[in-house]
């Protein structure tokens, strides 16, 4: 078998077994980038010296016995990730000489435990898009066809799994920026609870939304990159301090007598049929394997997008305000300070961040603030409440990923409205603060990718592994790869 | 026409924490530029703001001791424009739901009836950076900015516009830098900015009750220029009004050296701030238990001491208020008392000897070299006769220099009372025959000549005849 094709713990096994050496299985993945790099595009910057050093560093470990499941795994991460001495750009020109001081605290911990840095995967720019079509560095091209979107804005993450260009990835979802290319490359990706993962220094596009996940080629390996990122970090006052569970451990436990929820509103005409198809026949899976299903209703659904659109871009407008050429970052050549911050900001920033920006500056605006950003800040609760109420009837929610499999570049970048669509089904799950994944469930009739949502209670990861593990035992979707 | 000043002021505190209010860094003054700065307070993308709990305990107090009522769930929220001394683009301040909310304080000026100020709101913010111009060493001929003081923690004080007068203005804000200082929260260096102030003003005809439009006078820096302030101010709104203008609202700034007000922005150019509640910070929980062992841990305030003074001592109110001046000149004269000292005398001399040797050799009274129980163990030599007054300062001035204790001093230097009749009664003697003119005045019935005499005896003796004795001798020898 191909090293970069192998999961976390198929490498894991043969770095332990000493079959291969994690400066091998980097030099391995290295030249896979290499090669397909070109067609795909799934990086802003390959750091191959560094990568061979810590890989290095990883077998010495190994050989001292110390050999933690991500230690030697050559890994890549989203470029919203600040890396210590590492261009960081946030896929965005005004960040493009921005090299960090600091670490983020979620790749820290897979570093510690030995993981090898390959380099930092493209995105949309400030994490704004579904598509990776926003970002200053090129758009990333589905492994599975090269002519369509990967998804974003983790599209990078997902792509560099679905190319094998790297064993595994970390992305950040806030509206499904992990679900989403998870779904369209084919991939498993996971968006823990809010709370769960440490948001320091990882730039933040919504705060109250913004969480770090795994994209991963399987289900264990999302525990066990789950295992290694979540926890308690007294430097963000949003993690919450309640254990990790073992969530490795408990993988297999089954589905049998698990309640899972079917949203009515989910369930709508305008889905693709072939979406529908895989839905069904994933309704049929886990009927198959004990569990039962309950048709819920979240009836607050309607209003998730605009919701959404209102908290979000209001809290990117201002945390988008430090990108001002002061201290970091891109400045404009320019007369006087009004000048500089209006050229750097200007030039610094793509369409769809100032878009953002000006729509959030506008729902804080005082004679607006109450129309629309308390407004919407009820809606949200209304949101949390549907699935509070729905949560207490079924262990778990089962949706599609997106209404359609990918869509062809180009196709919606002029239409942000239709854009945001693609969101309709992970947006309400950012609200509510919970938990969700998106796992492998079936392909369109044109081959791509079909990705089927398991949304669990807050904090409720462990029935999500397990309901997923389950699942992709019973099929073989996660097995098949992109012929790139 | 007669008009009414109406004011309110917004007073800024930063507070005496070791370190900022969202992140590690030291907080001390005068650091080299950027210095003291890490990725959360330079504003970094990715940092993360963490509350310091000191902060909020220091509110806390500030809150209780000025009769406010402590919110039980507070929220912190953004306040967004863009300068560069703002490395996020946004200061973290509290909008609705501040800590502390509805207190008052009781003020009274010289002459006039006590009376209450409320006080709107406490809320906890950070302070900004500074910008630096023309003293750069780097290249250019640019403006520098010095993050060191960026993310401060501060508290703001906001009034109620019940403020009639400028006398009024600098009673409340003196006893509110006293209670932030007395509680040990604040440093109350007002040069360095450490307690600055903002003030409202406006005019109304006598018997309106429509407020007039107001201006807003930024960062006045010492009671002096707020008192100077709000009088420009008040005249100026005067005039203006009475030419026929109109006073428009307006941020004005307060120069020290024409002592004017000139203006700075007006409401149309003001910043719209979109503030929203900050989603990196949590909801701030505070129990009734946490307020109440705050309550427990408040140390007797100015007032309540004053009255103590007062009352279980005997001191006069103009005694008491001196001694209230800081906590430490009242911990000082306290000590001195439970020592054993006359609470008049150690008073005497806490305001006399004391006050004027820390002000000529530029110490305070934190450190003192005499002790209160050295000064009260100087008044007991007094009483008992030992030591003259007289002669007890210059045994404090002894004391001061060398720390010695004073009857150490006193045995030193030879300095015992003379109380022995027969050796001042020669003493007399000499005096007398030396001065044979004034004894003829005193028996012509000139009275007066007797304190020339009682001074010649005290010169002669140096200082250490007792002056009961040698008043007692002298009548008896001068009546003949």
């Amino acid at each position: 078998m191909n090293i970069f094709n192998m999961t976390i713990h198929e490498l894991h096994n043969a770095l332990k077994g000493k079959q291969i050496s994690s400066v091998e299985a980097t030099a391995a993945m290295l030249e896979r980038i290499e090669s397909v790099e070109p067609q795909v595009g799934s990086f802003i910057t390959v750091t191959p010296e560094k990568a061979l050093v810590a890989a290095e560093s990883a077998d010495q470990r190994i050989a001292r016995g110390e050999c933690h499941l991500m230690t030697g795994i050559p890994m890549a991460i989203k470029d919203i990730f600040l890396t210590e001495g590492i261009l960081t750009t946030c896929g965005s020109r005004i960040l493009n000489n921005f090299i960090p001081p600091y670490s983020a605290a979620s790749w820290e911990k897979l570093r510690d435990r030995g993981a090898v840095l390959l380099g930092k995967l493209n995105q949309d720019e400030f994490a704004m898009g579904s598509s990776n079509e926003s970002s200053a560095y090129g758009t990333t091209r589905n492994p599975w066809d090269l002519s369509r979107i990967p998804g974003g804005s983790s599209g990078g993450s997902a792509a560099a799994v679905a190319a094998s260009q790297a064993i595994a990835t970390l992305g950040t979802d806030t509206g499904g920026s992990i679900r989403q290319p998870a779904s369209h490359c084919g991939c498993v990706g996971l968006k823990p609870t809010y709370g769960r993962v440490s948001r320091y220094g990882v730039i933040a596009y919504a705060s109250s939304l913004d969480q770090v996940g795994p994209l991963t080629r399987d289900v264990a390996d999302c525990a066990v990159m789950l295992e290694a990122i979540a926890g308690h970090d007294p430097k963000d006052s949003t993690s919450v301090d309640t254990p990790v569970p073992n969530y490795s451990a408990t993988l297999k436990n089954g589905v049998k007598g698990l309640k899972i929820g079917l949203p009515k509103e989910y369930f709508i005409d305008g889905l693709d049929p072939d979406v529908q198809v895989a839905m069904d026949a994933a309704i049929e899976t886990y009927r198959r394997l004990g569990a039962e299903f309950v048709e819920i209703s979240l009836p607050h659904t309607d209003y998730a997008v605009a919701t959404y659109y209102l908290i979000a871009t209001a809290e990117a407008s201002s945390n988008l305000a430090r990108y001002d050429g002061v201290r970091f970052g891109h400045r404009a050549e320019a007369d006087g300070l009004l000048d500089m911050y209006t050229k750097s900001r200007s030039e610094g920033f793509g369409a769809e961040v100032k878009r953002r920006i000006m729509l959030g500056t506008y729902a804080l605006s005082s004679g607006y603030y109450d129309a629309y950003y308390v407004k919407a800040q009820k809606v949200r609760t209304l949101i949390m409440n549907d699935f509070i109420r729905a949560f207490a009837d079924v262990d778990v929610m089962l949706t599609p990923v997106a209404p359609t499999p990918a869509f062809k570049i180009g196709e919606k970048i002029n239409d942000p409205l239709q854009m945001y669509l693609s969101d309709i089904f992970t947006i309400p799950v950012n609200l509510a603060g919970t938990c969700a994944m998106s796992l492998p469930a079936g392909f369109s009739t044109t081959g791509l990718p079909i990705g089927l949502q398991l949304i669990g209670k807050p904090f409720g990861e462990e029935a999500l592994l397990q309901a997923g593990y389950a699942f992709e035992q019973a099929t073989e979707w996660h097995i098949r790869k992109a012929t790139i | 026409m007669k008009y009414q000043p109406v004011i309110g002021l917004e007073v800024h505190v930063q507070l005496l924490t070791d370190t900022k209010i969202f992140c590690g860094c030291s907080t001390k003054f005068g650091a080299e530029p950027n210095s003291q700065t890490c990725p959360v307070c330079l504003g970094l993308p990715g940092a993360l703001p963490v509350l310091n709990k000191k902060v909020v305990e220091f509110a806390i107090k500030a809150g209780l001791s000025t009769n406010c009522s402590i919110t039980p769930r507070s929220i912190f929220a953004r306040k967004n424009y863009f300068y560069p001394d703002l490395p996020k683009g946004y200061q973290i301040s509290q909008f609705e739901d501040p800590i502390c909310q509805w207190g008052w304080l009781d003020i009274k000026v010289e002459g006039e009836e006590p009376k209450r100020i409320g006080i709107t709101r406490i809320h906890m913010e950070e302070d900004a950076g500074k910008l630096v111009h023309g003293e750069l060493s780097g290249p250019g001929d640019g403006s520098g900015v010095d993050l060191n003081r960026a993310c401060t923690p501060l508290l703001e004080v906001v009034s109620e516009p019940d403020l009639r007068s400028s006398d009024e203005a600098v009673v409340y804000l003196k006893q509110l830098h006293q209670i932030v200082t007395w509680l040990g929260i604040c440093d109350g260096n007002m040069e360095e900015g450490s307690f600055r102030c903002d003030a409202n003003v406006s005019v109304m005809p006598v018997g309106s009750d429509k407020l007039g439009t107001r201006a807003e006078i930024k960062n006045v820096n010492s009671f002096k220029f707020v008192k100077q302030a709000i009088e420009y101010e008040i005249e100026r709104q005067i005039d203006l009004i009475e030419d026929g203008g109109t006073v428009v609202q307006e941020t004005r700034l307060f120069d020290p050296n024409s002592g004017k007000t000139r203006s700075m922005r007006s409401k149309e150019e003001a910043h719209d701030y979109r503030y929203f509640p900050d989603p990196d910070l949590v909801p701030l929980v505070i129990s009734n238990e946490w307020i109440e062992r705050s309550r427990q841990e408040l140390p007797e305030l100015p007032e309540q001491r004053q009255q103590r003074f007062m009352a279980d001592m005997g001191l006069p109110l103009c005694d008491a208020e001196v001694l209230i001046a800081s906590r430490s000149l009242a911990d000082y004269f306290e000590a001195g008392v439970t020592a054993g000292g006359n609470a008049k005398a150690v008073g005497n001399w806490v305001m006399g000897e004391i006050t004027r040797a820390l002000n000529d050799s530029g110490t305070s009274i934190e450190t003192c070299p005499v002790s209160p129980e050295q000064l009260a163990e100087l008044l007991k030599l007094i009483d008992n006769g030992t030591i003259s007054g007289k002669i007890a300062k210059t045994v404090f001035d002894e004391m001061w220099r060398s720390g010695k204790a004073p009857h150490l001093i006193v045995e030193e230097q030879g300095l015992l009372q003379v109380s022995d009749s027969g050796a001042i009664e020669g003493i007399i003697d000499e005096i007398m025959a030396a001065n044979a003119g004034q004894v003829e005045e005193y028996r012509g019935g000139k009275e007066k000549v007797f304190g020339f005499f009682v001074g010649q005896v005290m010169k002669a003796s140096k200082g250490k005849a007792n002056p009961t004795v040698v008043n007692e001798l002298l009548l008896n020898k001068l009546k003949g």
